[in-house]
């Protein structure tokens, strides 16, 4: 039994060339009741993005177009925007599978596209959001002693996109609601900064810059600035980016150790810790890259935390407890912020924060038990990385791209894991294997049964694709019908392997 | 009582089922009908209406291609196969789906008779497959005309 559920009005922009496609698709998506806008050409797509930056959650495109090869648009979407993309084609070659996945794709899905692979796109969205949040944490394992005033001031006026989910219902842009609290701060900046779009052209410069800085702890934030000679670029931007970028190397790095993407993860033992966080030759501004007005959105949410001169480490799932209490309406619609497992934080915002990193993370976030289900992989990964020391989880090791690794740099968090838990084989049991790594709780049909930190689902409807309910299809024998059979020999018409595609269809192509 | 409702339904029945008997339609074409709802009643035959210029053109490019006597550009013909396979596969039209397999092939193999030969398959199937269709919408039509419901088919 297909039962199952998408969140209304998630923003889904789909590329493809063929008419035909598009307009089933653009029905099918709305059918899950997103909001959909369709594009037939890969430029036509980006000129939409860069208009609305914040203007879609999810992009869906096909692998090959005229104008520009699907993979193409996949890394700028990825460079410039962060946002999930996830492919399609007719073809569903290994390889080419791979290299959807080698350029950043959160899925790829083969041709004809059923029903129930759109209906749990969102938690791509879902997972990305998630992982930008564990991002931002792993800012805080070197210790508080770094981060000044300054940063703050800098991060908690940034950026201000919106996270919402769907314009028709409350918005749950949680950094912003953030933002809105700490605007009682005073040492609070409330002017907005805007977002620094990375283009291919820049994070090129920024590469270089980093590559000629070598391989060593000293590759600051400061030091690319100077060497990328960008005027309008700041430390913060840059930090961020930085930041963004080691995390991709190191993911990059595991995805070579783990040389099948099973659901084990693999235990890492803690990486020399580099000085990086433990110095005191950091520029604050190296580590506050977190809270760069040019980060995305969940990185404000981090560092809006911060309001506390004294700056210790706060968590941010306590900034979004206390939100709760400022915007009481907002309750149902703090999807987010239920999601993360963070203990119960007794201390208002204003008070002296304290490092509630620890334990609760980690215990909420089990290991993934399931072995074909990889997606786990990736969030605990991050979550090994932490685990030995609050120290960086990065290594720095892992810091500088190799001279002969592929020099089109994607930098959105890869995911290597991920795509392989969108299978569509099983709907449920993916979408709970996926929702509890994420320490959710499954959402019974009316997800009313969610409790505490666990992700309110009162703002997501039921399954809104009502299937005719025509059952089972039997193959009748037929055996009265006039004779339609044309003068070609049966054996031209009917392909080489008839099956291969209704195959492909039912079954995730990520494989682990 | 056989009304000519009742008639026009059973003929209407047969004639699906023959089709996806017969390999003309795949489950592709089933997904479709259920897409189709009040907001958009006749989805399926627009669908499959934008499916047949596509093919009209597509076949018009691998023409276009093939004609370049002693210099065709197989890749390009193979593009164009490519796009008409994924385009059939948007409504079910399983044999020109299947043609276009053994189609890329002989692009592949840069086997220019056997991509003539293709090509005029493909033609023929997707004519084929045109004309049914539209003797099917015209037994819909008729149906709805006489009073009728159209009968959901269970193949």
């Amino acid at each position: 039994m297909d039962k199952g559920f998408s969140p209304v009005g998630l923003r889904v922009l789909v590329v493809d060339d063929d008419p035909t496609w598009l307009k089933i698709l653009e029905k099918m998506l709305k059918k899950c009741s997103y909001e959909v806008t369709t594009c037939g050409l890969a430029r036509e797509a980006l000129r939409l993005l860069r208009e609305r930056k914040d203007g879609y959650d999810i992009v869906i495109s096909d692998v090959n177009m005229p104008d520009m090869d699907g993979f193409k648009l996949l890394e700028h979407v990825g460079l410039e925007l962060d946002l999930p993309v996830i492919m399609m084609s007719v073809d569903g070659e290994t390889k080419r599978v791979m290299k959807g996945v080698q350029h950043g794709a959160c899925d790829y899905l083969l041709k004809p596209i059923r029903m129930k692979e759109l209906k749990i796109i969102w938690q791509h969205v879902l997972r990305k959001k998630l992982q930008e949040v564990r991002d931002i944490e792993g800012c805080y394992e070197g210790g508080a002693d770094w981060f000044t005033r300054n940063d703050e001031a800098h991060f908690l006026g940034g950026g201000g996109e919106d996270v919402s989910f769907g314009r028709k219902r409350k918005e749950f842009d949680f950094e912003k609601k953030l933002l809105l609290q700490d605007e009682s701060d005073p040492s609070s900046s409330s002017s907005k900064k805007a977002r620094v779009v990375w283009s291919f052209e820049l994070h090129q410069k920024f590469v270089n810059a980093v590559n000629q800085i070598g391989c060593d702890h000293k590759a600051g934030p400061k030091k690319i600035l100077d060497l990328m000679n960008v005027p309008w670029l700041t430390r913060e931007n840059v930090a961020s980016h930085l930041q963004k970028y080691r995390l991709y190397l190191s993911r990059l790095e595991k995805g070579k150790e783990l040389k099948c993407y099973s659901g084990g993860v693999k235990n890492m033992d803690s990486p020399p810790k580099d000085s990086e966080f433990n110095t005191g030759h950091q520029s604050p501004g190296k580590n506050s890259y977190a809270f760069s007005g040019g980060s995305s959105d969940p990185k404000q949410l981090a560092s809006s935390s911060v309001s506390d001169p004294s700056s210790d480490v706060h968590m941010p799932p306590k900034a979004k407890k206390t939100r709760i209490e400022f915007n009481p309406p907002i309750s149902s619609s703090c999807a987010f912020e239920s999601l993360l497992p963070w203990s119960d934080v007794p201390d208002p915002l204003e008070s002296k924060p304290q490092i509630l990193y620890g334990s609760s993370f980690l215990q909420q976030q089990p290991l993934p038990s399931q072995s074909p289900y990889v997606a786990n992989s990736a969030p605990t990964l991050m979550e090994q990385e932490m685990k030995p020391s609050y120290e960086t989880s990065v290594n720095a090791d892992e810091f500088l791209m190799p001279q002969d690794k592929n020099s089109t740099v994607i930098l959105q968090d890869l995911d290597l894991s991920a795509p392989s838990a969108i299978s569509s084989i099983n709907v449920t049991n993916d979408t709970e294997s996926i929702l509890r790594s994420l320490s959710w709780e499954l959402p019974e049909s009316h997800h009313s049964g969610f409790i505490d930190t666990d992700l309110d689902f009162s703002w997501l409807q039921n399954e809104h694709f009502l299937a005719n309910t025509s059952g089972n299809f039997q193959f009748q024998d037929y055996s009265c019908s006039p004779s339609l059979l044309s003068e070609l020999p049966p054996h031209l018409w009917f392909g080489n392997e008839p099956d291969e595609y209704t195959l492909m269809v039912d079954h995730g192509l990520f494989i682990s | 009582m056989d009304t000519l409702v009742s008639q026009l339904q059973r003929q209407f029945r047969d004639y699906t089922i023959s089709l996806y008997h017969q390999g003309f339609l795949d489950d592709q074409f089933t997904e479709l009908k259920k897409l189709q709802d009040e907001c958009s009643p006749d989805f399926v035959a627009e669908v499959v209406s934008l499916f047949f210029e596509d093919c009209e053109k597509l076949i018009g490019n691998m023409a276009r291609a093939l004609d370049q006597t002693g210099n065709v550009d197989f890749s390009l013909v193979g593009s164009s196969v490519h796009q008409l396979k994924g385009s059939s596969s948007s409504v079910g039209a399983k044999r020109v789906k299947g043609l276009c397999v053994t189609f890329k092939e002989c692009c592949d193999s840069q086997n220019f008779e056997g991509c003539v030969r293709c090509l005029q398959q493909v033609d023929i199937e997707y004519k084929s497959l045109k004309a049914k269709l539209q003797d099917l919408f015209s037994l819909e039509q008729q149906i709805v005309q006489a009073g009728g419901r159209i009968p959901q088919v269970d193949i």
